[in-house]
């Protein structure tokens, strides 16, 4: 359980390829924000280079979640909400592997709201992508902890009364260590957040917002600078990504806010501390067999 | 302690095969502790023990109990009645001389009670001791209600000649962990209490006992089952904290970094169960574990570790239900949940240990199934296994021990995930694909690729092929042992905890001239085929279990025996007390049903 990952990429035997990656067609609609996503996370693993099969996708349920479907790699689609625990499973025994989870606002912020926390707090090693739409999508227009107030959807029809989750906020107070913020529209800058999230050793998490075409179109024309709205990027001269505080400030108002790093610290994560723990453990047993260290368990027993 | 009750002068001790002492006080005088210096006592002197106790809910204080039943043949139970009471207050002996069998003897705290307190309806021998201030005269200072149960100990020790120096030395090593005065002080106490003179009291010995002392061990169900977990070849896993499960995930959580490993706290039920899926997933055999209201937590998972066929062991150490309900008290009620407690039709295997050695074989077992047949095996334990102590021969694990394998080999181009024709053995992750397609593990219902499939057709080929591997291990399953008569008047059909005293009370009932024998179910889902044509030997089956009897009038193992055989004979013997059966129960259940037409 090193913290191998973040070394440069072992040589592949084959070049990892943006066909050698593609799995089924994509079933999302024609026009959703999860195409660009998808596209840039092939072109960000093909820089990379990991190898094939030490590459893991995992999902919960969503429209977002569909993704492992569409990547060639080993993948698991699970349950609603609990992708980061399972991925967590992951990710702590298996310290060859790289792992990546997908979802959605739903998945993250709702269902699964408290294990973005625990996640977060205990810095497993992996990178979290929230395809953030404002909105339930697959079942068809309900609102979401991330709807804004007034969004008028299937079950607040005279329009959302409770207050949207901050994502930002959520995310610094839960203590991820990597916490970034882009836009699909925004294909460049996705791929630097992408790639910086990947190469973070801690729980990496990018929120992107990405545009429901089909129940809520126009969500995030305020950030979109050829529908007149401003993409404001965090200029990291001006910010520095290692203050909380300051953080937290600039995420006061997100609509439609800054993109770009809010936060990055350095912390151990539980992969590490988990290991030194494992490692200083067996220091003390002098080498002995697996099996004789539980014969001698049971002689103490007699 | 049958022999003899009444006092004798003779000096010589009177000779027993097996005797019943319940102490009775508050949680915190260190009652369990000195049953637990008991019971490992017999294990080292080739005495069969069971132990019992209770444990208030609350947080610190409240009346506590812990009985031990020492023998020197087969102790299958924890004892009917008490041979001796040791009664640390007024309160302890008056919620418990009801449980001293008649002529029994009663030893009290005379600090707390005087003769005015006492009860002489059934001729029981009442021993006044000054527990507290003959404690704090030995061990000086201002040690109140410190110690007086060693002192109560030594007392025991002297009235049942037990082997003093080994005794010392169990509690030596002990507390020869902690500060040199806390050692001294409780030797002081416990030589205080074996010289006492207690007065005209019989003086009792065991008779040698008849199984071998070499390699005997003493230990409860939850840690047994936890050493067997890993002997299995279990590294990973996760849980949350509830009672009665809680020290099986303490004691994983300091183990397993020995071998490498590493079992985490998770944040909730949800998460736990997600987390071991996902260690699974990577190519470990990974366990997670709860009781009651945690295995309803993890329904949803567990459903889809059906689907995606994904090997996990699940521990359900079941107590009284429903919601909060008795949580340490023991039932059996989780059966259904266990075998049935998922939406749609999301089969895996269920197992019961019959006794505390037995949790380590199942956790074996549950290993050796889980991988087989990819599917979860969720292991029903319960409240009075996971907390009582039984003393047996040590496994030997040259035989047993299982090393964990992570099989990251290379998968050929026709690699199948979901094969219709063959059991699913899933690629983790690392494990290159030669035909250089990458599976995905998914609860979707999905093709033989793992696809994501609508079609009719598959889902009805796919629910089938998840199915079969069940019944396939049904075939594969040997029958169970009968005990007692092979044909006659009634057959007892019992799982779990149960065993002993369903064992005890076949041996009673056929001692007064019933002809009836008695099965037990480790194999709870799927059952073993072939239980109809056993179950036609006898005129009667009676089930019992320590569950509601239901709208219908029959407990869970007997509705699953009814649903699945169609036999009418099928009856019930339930009880929701949350304790543990005696054999006067079982015996007179049985005899109700057998005098039915």
């Amino acid at each position: 359980m090193s913290t191998a990952i973040d070394t440069p990429a072992a040589p592949a035997t084959e070049k990892l390829t943006k066909k050698a990656l593609t799995a089924d067609h994509p079933t999302w609609c024609p026009g959703c924000g999860d195409f660009a996503v998808l596209n840039i996370f092939y072109r960000v693993l093909e820089k990379l280079q990991y190898p094939h099969e030490n590459i893991v996708c995992v999902a919960g349920i969503g429209c977002s979640s569909r993704f492992p479907y569409f990547m060639n790699t080993h993948g698991i689609h699970f349950i609603h909400g609990r992708a980061l625990p399972l991925a967590t499973g992951i990710s702590l025994s298996r310290p060859d592997v790289h792992v990546f989870v997908f979802g959605g606002d739903g998945d993250g912020f709702s269902i699964g709201g408290n294990h973005l926390n625990h996640a977060a707090r205990k810095n497993i090693k992996l990178t979290y992508v929230i395809m953030d739409n404002f909105v339930y999508g697959l079942t068809k227009k309900q609102t979401s902890p991330t709807s804004p107030i007034g969004f008028k959807s299937k079950t607040d029809p005279t329009g959302s009364i409770d207050r949207p989750i901050n994502p930002m906020r959520q995310l610094l107070a839960s203590g991820a260590t990597f916490i970034a913020r882009t836009h699909a529209a925004q294909v460049k800058h996705m791929e630097a957040m992408f790639e910086r999230a990947i190469l973070h050793d801690g729980f990496s998490v990018v929120e992107c917002l990405s545009e429901c075409v089909m129940f809520y179109s126009g969500a995030f024309d305020d950030s979109t600078p050829r529908k007149g709205g401003t993409y404001e990027l965090i200029d990291e001269t001006q910010h520095d990504v290692t203050d909380e505080t300051a953080a937290f400030k600039m995420a006061e108002n997100l609509a439609p806010g800054k993109f770009g790093v809010y936060y990055q610290v350095n912390r151990p994560t539980k992969n590490a501390l988990e290991q030194k723990w494992i490692d200083e453990t067996q220091s003390k047993l002098g080498g002995v067999s697996q099996k004789e260290i539980l014969k001698k368990r049971f002689e103490a027993m007699r | 302690m049958s022999s003899v009750s009444a006092p004798s002068s003779s000096s010589a001790p009177t000779s027993l095969r097996n005797a019943v002492i319940r102490f009775a006080g508050n949680s915190q005088d260190g009652i369990q502790s000195i049953g637990g210096f008991l019971a490992r006592l017999a294990g080292r002197t080739a005495q069969e023990v069971m132990t019992y106790m209770t444990i208030p809910s609350t947080i610190s204080g409240g009346p506590s109990i812990f009985q031990v039943h020492l023998g020197s043949g087969e102790v299958l139970h924890e004892g009917d009645e008490a041979d001796v009471l040791v009664a640390f207050y007024k309160h302890s002996y008056q919620n418990h001389i009801g449980s001293l069998r008649k002529g029994g003897i009663c030893f009290y705290d005379t600090a707390d009670m005087t003769a005015e307190d006492l009860n002489h309806d059934r001729g029981i021998i009442h021993i006044g001791v000054p527990f507290t201030s003959a404690t704090v005269e030995a061990v000086g200072g201002s040690t109140r209600d410190r110690g007086k149960n060693m002192f109560v100990l030594g007392m025991v020790c002297a009235v049942f000649n037990l082997d003093k120096e080994k005794l010392v030395g169990i509690v030596s090593r002990q507390f020869g962990r902690k500060d040199e005065s806390v050692l001294r002080n409780a030797l002081l106490a416990f030589d205080a209490g074996f010289a006492y003179q207690v007065g005209d009291v019989e003086k009792f010995s065991f008779v040698p006992g008849e199984a071998p002392g070499s390699h005997r061990i003493s230990a409860d169900g939850n840690q047994m089952m936890t050493l067997g977990l890993i002997a299995a070849g279990v590294r990973y896993g996760s849980a949350y904290p509830i009672t009665p499960w809680s020290s099986i995930m303490e004691t994983l959580r300091v183990e397993l970094p020995k071998y490498g490993g590493i079992y985490v706290q998770a944040e909730d039920e949800l998460a736990a169960v997600a987390m071991t899926i996902g260690a699974a997933f990577a190519g470990h055999l990974a366990i997670t574990g709860s009781a009651g209201p945690g295995l309803s937590l993890k329904m949803e998972a567990l459903g889809y570790a059906s689907m995606a066929e994904i090997p996990l062991i699940v521990v359900n150490v079941q107590r009284g239900g429903p919601s909060t309900g008795l949580p340490t008290s023991v039932e059996q009620s989780d059966l259904m949940q266990a075998i049935y407690g998922s939406h749609g039709d999301s089969p895996r295997i269920v197992l019961a240990p019959k006794d505390v050695e037995d949790c380590f074989y199942i956790a074996l077992e549950a290993g050796k199934l889980a991988k087989k047949y990819s599917c979860p095996v969720i292991i029903l334990s319960d409240q009075a296994l996971s907390s009582r102590i039984e003393a047996f021969e040590e496994p030997d694990l040259d035989k047993h021990w299982v090393e964990p394998e992570l099989d990251l080999a290379t998968r050929p181009a026709d690699f199948k995930p979901y094969p219709l024709d063959a059991i699913t053995r899933h690629a983790p992750p690392g494990a290159k694909m030669a035909g250089g397609k990458y599976p995905i593990a998914t609860g979707l219902e999905h093709d033989e690729m793992g696809h994501p499939s609508g079609s009719p057709k598959m889902h009805t080929l796919m629910t089938a092929k998840r199915r079969n591997k069940l019944v396939q291990l049904s075939k594969e399953l040997p029958l169970p042992e009968i005990h007692g008569d092979t044909t006659g008047d009634a057959l007892v059909v019992g799982w779990g905890s149960t065993f002993g005293p369903i064992k005890e009370s076949v041996t009673r009932m056929r001692s007064e001239g019933h002809k009836v024998g008695a099965i037990h179910l480790r194999h709870l889902h799927p059952m073993p085929a072939g239980l109809g044509d056993l179950f036609k030997q006898y005129k009667h089956v009676v089930c019992v279990e320590m569950n509601d009897s239901g709208l219908y009038g029959y407990g869970q193992l007997a509705t699953l025996l009814r649903a699945s055989l169609a036999d009418p004979r099928i009856q019930s013997v339930c009880k929701t007390d949350g304790l543990a059966f005696r054999i006067r129960e079982i015996v007179t259940g049985v005899e109700k049903i057998m005098t039915q037409a």
